[in-house]
């Protein structure tokens, strides 16, 4: 009887964050076509709803009314697979996020290496979507997506590995624990070329503007996903937006603390925010990176491939592998504020 | 060597990204420019070529005498034109069609007319539903001429001017 309450819990709270990140997703691609209009001139979408609110219910209403089109020299199996992978990965990192101080699904040790595991496994989605296609667009777009992965995979888990250091732990929750008080004392500010390193590699990772070559519709159409419709192309679209929200958290947790409040230990602002629950915080912070990718796509044009390879292996991976000595000096002759 | 190392610290801080965020973060709160469009309109100017229109005279007889003039001048040769005297001895047509698949708005035809009966309206957002609805005959284009009459006089007075 008690384990059955017990899975029973577990399955409410699984289902009470998937409904919220699916929603958020929904929301999101509303947020994107807003903030990426008012900084072209436009206003948006503000037809369906007040302002254009309902706009995201009605796009997946018409998504789901669509026809799922599998071509007939596809490798049917790997075809529909293809997007379970991809968005299943994209959730099942959930499970690890502290939304507060209580509050996380799985309290693991090892959640740095569980969601860095992850979000490796995410780019089989976008190799076998491209192979089982069978079309030279979505090859090419799958060959450029797991190059660029795993280019971006290495400076990414470096950066973390300076984060681990500093916090000496890889449970999420401790990291957040160990940047207790205050905005200065979050990760962000010793661990800052890390902290960009983290944040150009994660925007790479979810292949988005301006890594997004593989799927840029100028040059490939659409990359991996040119032969999907319907449903399956929302499991896509699904996945790459949830991945968008994963990482801005991932980016909150590691480096800008979590759910923790930045006024922490300043006199006066601390009693005053001192009622704000954490998760308040978290979705802030959370809400704040990902308008930074909404920003990024619509300033930065592409880059080219071979920029990007550049970019990754002879520029990230070098500046993380200093300053993690540097950090590695710090934490062990306690330097400085933070390291004592 | 300075100019190297000052490179290396511009691209280091992101100073080219950093003014590049900044300029698209001006335009996020700069004004709009969007137009509603069903709501507003941009201004349009009174010699606009949209859908076409026979005019008649105000004492209800139609202008066209059957010249052939626009037929002749049309580029996309968009306009068939037939004429037979009618039962009171002037000349009329019996057949006006203006194809608009064919028909590239150049406005030739309203310049070539003697007499102002064909002119291009203002009105440019129409639609057709079915197959053969591109042909406008000449009962078609007499009723857009008396629908919009008043505003195309207005507009020929506007440009009058010119002419």
């Amino acid at each position: 009887m008690e384990g059955i309450l017990l899975i029973a819990m577990i399955v409410a709270k699984i289902i009470a964050i998937l409904v919220i990140l699916l929603l958020s997703v929904a929301y999101l691609t509303y947020f994107e076509r807003k903030v990426i209009s008012f900084i072209q001139s436009r206003i948006g979408p503000n037809r369906i709803g007040p302002s254009g609110l309902l706009q995201p219910i009605a796009d997946v209403i018409k998504l789901l009314n669509k026809e799922i089109i599998i071509p007939s020299a596809s490798n049917r199996y790997l075809f529909i697979t293809a997007p379970i992978i991809s968005l299943g990965t994209s959730l099942v990192a959930w499970a690890v996020i502290p939304f507060d101080k209580a509050v996380v699904l799985a309290n693991v040790n090892a959640g740095v290496l569980f969601v860095l595991s992850l979000s490796s496994l995410g780019v089989y989605g976008v190799l076998i979507a491209g192979w089982a296609s069978n079309s030279k667009y979505a090859m090419f777009g799958a060959l450029r997506a797991a190059a660029q992965s795993i280019s971006y995979e290495i400076p990414m888990g470096f950066a973390l590995v300076g984060v681990m250091m500093a916090a000496g732990s890889l449970n999420l929750q401790t990291i957040v624990l160990a940047q207790k008080g205050g905005i200065w004392h979050w990760y962000w500010l010793p661990l800052l070329p890390l902290f960009l390193v983290y944040w150009i590699s994660g925007i790479a990772e979810t292949n988005r503007a301006p890594f997004d070559v593989s799927e840029g519709e100028s040059e490939i159409v659409a990359g991996f996903h040119v032969e999907y419709s319907g449903t399956v192309f929302a499991l896509f679209f699904l996945a790459e937006y949830a991945n968008m929200i994963l990482i801005s958290a991932l980016i909150s947790i590691f480096f800008f603390g979590g759910w923790l409040s930045p006024f922490q230990d300043i006199p006066y602002l601390e009693q005053t925010f001192a009622w704000v629950p954490g998760i308040f915080w978290l979705l802030a912070k959370i809400t704040f990176f990902l308008f930074c990718y909404l920003w990024f796509r619509a300033t930065f044009p592409r880059y080219r491939y071979d920029q990007i390879m550049r970019l990754g292996w002879k520029i990230l991976l070098p500046v993380t592998i200093v300053w993690i000595v540097v950090i590695a000096m710090a934490v062990q002759f306690n330097i400085g504020p933070w390291f004592v | 060597m300075m100019k190297r190392l000052a490179r290396y610290i511009k691209s280091f801080t992101l100073w080219d990204l950093i003014a590049g965020l900044k300029l698209t973060g001006r335009y996020f709160f700069a004004r709009k420019t969007t137009i509603q469009f069903p709501e507003e309109k941009t201004p349009m100017s009174p010699r606009f070529r949209g859908i076409h229109a026979l005019r008649r005279y105000p004492n209800g007889e139609e202008r066209c005498i059957a010249c052939k003039l626009c037929e002749a001048v049309c580029p996309a040769l968009a306009i068939t034109i037939k004429a037979e005297p009618r039962l009171d001895g002037s000349r009329r047509t019996t057949l006006y069609d203006i194809d608009l698949f064919k028909c590239v708005y150049c406005g030739f035809c309203e310049e070539a007319c003697p007499v102002d009966a064909i002119v291009l309206t203002r009105n440019h957002d129409y639609h057709f539903e079915n197959r053969g609805e591109n042909i406008l005959t000449k009962d078609k284009l007499l009723a857009i001429g008396d629908k919009y009459e008043a505003d195309i006089a207005a507009d020929r007075k506007d440009d009058s001017r010119y002419r």
